[in-house]
């Protein structure tokens, strides 16, 4: 792995090195390294690119780290990982993507996380996508997540866009049996001319299951953001959905929250809101003897944090 | 150490002149000060003008002898001026301990982020990575505001009617932790109030009234007045009015 890949592994999952545990990195479009345990089993796709992570049911405080480094200019691809998560299990799986681009030519990751969450697992999906280079081409990113929660199952998942990708649509799907419960939180800045778009779909099947999806987003300059949010309550369920955008500059955002329940003991909110930074946060802060830069920065990055 | 030379401030408002302070000239050097009025008189606004939100259409600001008329926001509160909302800002995302952080300019830890806020009445770790937001209630956010103020340690901390908007368990606390800065805060403390508890504990009350400074003293000379027992008892009327 060159400089450049380590920067990149460090970016979208914390890695300086070598992860501890189960881990599978992917390299321009070929397998770098990977490790198994006795719990956490990768195997190679044979029918089509990408790989399926078996942990066995019990496995409880272990982890999954199975970034994803493009340093190729023009190398584009697409990408099946399959999750099987055992009954009871416990288990922090880190992902992400990292696109580094010096060329003139399109990079471009699609990837489909497909999870199976078996009854009472638990785990924690960590998402972090990152773009860097100072080539004119492309940075692009189209990351699908689809989610089946068996009944008692819990997912947590934090997907972060930082910088640096050029366009985005990021869809996630999921269903939930009763007593399963999903937490997601997206994190997303645009700079530039970028344009990113999130599509949450949620089926409440079970009864007494439960989804909250938060989004915090920042546009800046001339980028583009589009939220789209779908929860639908078949059953005696809760659903709450948000999104909470700071737009600045020339930037645009849009919102379309979208509920229906179909039962009547469903419960379901939605919250949005867009809007700059208000000007006496900017005060604040600056009575405190910050400048207006620094303030704005300082009220990004804690909306971001 | 502050000094207000003809401050006034004029405003337009639907096509006509309205002037919010008109020729106020004030020293300020002792340890605390209250200023009071009625509603709508200008207290605010010259808290603003102070500083540095708001800029006088007219007159000087000197500290220490500087004069700082056109100097904005930050460079005020680098030079030593504090000032705390009438109401405090809520902050999605940035932590008590966050914003603690940023008015003592350094990052502050678990530690000293719970001494700051024991000195204002809250047990700290309930709060320290709490966000300012509106779950917090009126009388939290306001020590939450005063605790920054404290952070900064600075020669000069205006404090904007701290009483407004919070109950009267809070406000009894409040005034224990202004008695408490008052004995043990080095630099120069200003309040707007209409507080008799507070103008109490005042090295000097100023009453500002319809724009103008209406009197300037020692609580002994300027209380009977608001109180009403001597025939100044206009101010009193109209704060009473309010």
């Amino acid at each position: 792995m060159d400089i450049i890949q380590k920067n990149l592994l460090q970016q979208v999952a914390g890695l300086h090195e070598v992860p501890i545990g189960a881990y599978n990195i992917r390299a321009n479009g070929e397998l770098d390294s990977r490790n198994t345990t006795a719990n956490i089993d990768i195997v190679t796709k044979e029918d089509k690119s990408g790989i399926d992570i078996i942990i066995k049911p019990d496995t409880k405080n272990e982890s999954v780290h199975i970034p994803v480094l493009l340093s190729k200019s023009g190398l584009q691809e697409m990408v099946y990982n399959d999750f099987y998560i055992g009954d009871n299990a416990d288990v922090v799986i880190i992902a992400g993507c990292g696109i580094h681009n010096c060329g003139v030519d399109t990079s471009k990751h699609d990837g489909i996380h497909t999870f199976y969450v078996g009854k009472n697992a638990k785990i924690k999906y960590v998402e972090k996508h990152y773009g860097e280079g100072d080539g004119t081409g492309g940075r692009i990113m189209n990351p699908e997540t689809v989610i089946h929660l068996d009944e008692g199952a819990y997912m947590e998942m934090e997907t972060t866009q930082i910088k640096g990708i050029d366009s985005t649509n990021r869809v996630t799907k999921a269903e939930l049996k009763d007593g399963a419960t999903l937490e997601i939180k997206e994190k997303i800045m645009t700079h530039g001319e970028q344009f990113a778009k999130t599509d949450f779909a949620v089926e409440l099947n079970g009864k007494n299951c439960s989804a909250n999806v938060v989004s915090r987003s920042v546009a800046r300059d001339k980028s583009k953001q589009e939220f789209i949010s779908v929860i639908n309550g078949n059953n005696e369920c809760k659903g709450h959905s948000e999104c909470d955008a700071i737009i600045m500059d020339d930037a645009s955002v849009s919102a379309s929250p979208m509920l229906t329940a179909n039962n009547i003991d469903a419960n379901l909110i939605h919250e949005a809101a867009i809007g700059k930074i208000a000007g006496e946060q900017l005060i604040k802060l600056m009575t405190l003897g910050l400048t207006e830069a620094e303030a704005e920065e300082q009220i990004i990055n804690g909306f971001l944090k | 150490m502050l000094e207000l030379r003809n401050i006034s401030y004029v405003v337009e408002e639907d096509g006509q002149t309205k002037e919010i302070l008109k020729d106020v000239s004030l020293n300020i050097d002792e340890h605390f000060v209250a200023i009071t009025g009625p509603n709508g008189g200008g207290k605010s606004t010259l808290a603003k003008i102070i500083a540095g939100i708001i800029t006088p259409t007219g007159g000087q600001i000197l500290l220490d002898g500087e004069n700082i008329t056109d100097i904005g926001i930050t460079e005020r509160a680098k030079k030593g001026i504090s000032f705390a909302f009438q109401q405090p800002v809520h902050f999605k995302g940035l932590t008590v301990k966050d914003l603690i952080s940023i008015a003592a300019g350094k990052n502050m830890t678990v530690v000293q982020v719970c001494e700051i806020l024991s000195e204002v009445g809250l047990c700290a770790k309930d709060y320290v990575n709490r966000e300012v937001n509106s779950s917090l209630s009126g009388g939290e956010l306001k020590r939450i505001e005063i605790a920054m103020i404290i952070a900064r340690g600075t020669k000069l901390s205006l404090f904007d009617e701290p009483e407004a908007g919070i109950d009267l368990w809070s406000f009894n606390s409040l005034i224990k932790v202004f008695e408490k800065m008052r004995d043990e805060i080095n630099g120069t403390i200003v309040i707007i109030s209409h507080q008799e508890r507070i103008l109490n504990i005042a090295d000097k009350i100023v009453v500002i009234s319809n724009g103008h400074i209406e009197s300037v003293g020692s609580k002994e000379e300027v209380m009977p007045k608001l109180l009403g027992r001597t025939a100044g008892c206009d101010v009193l009327k109209k704060m009473a009015d309010k």
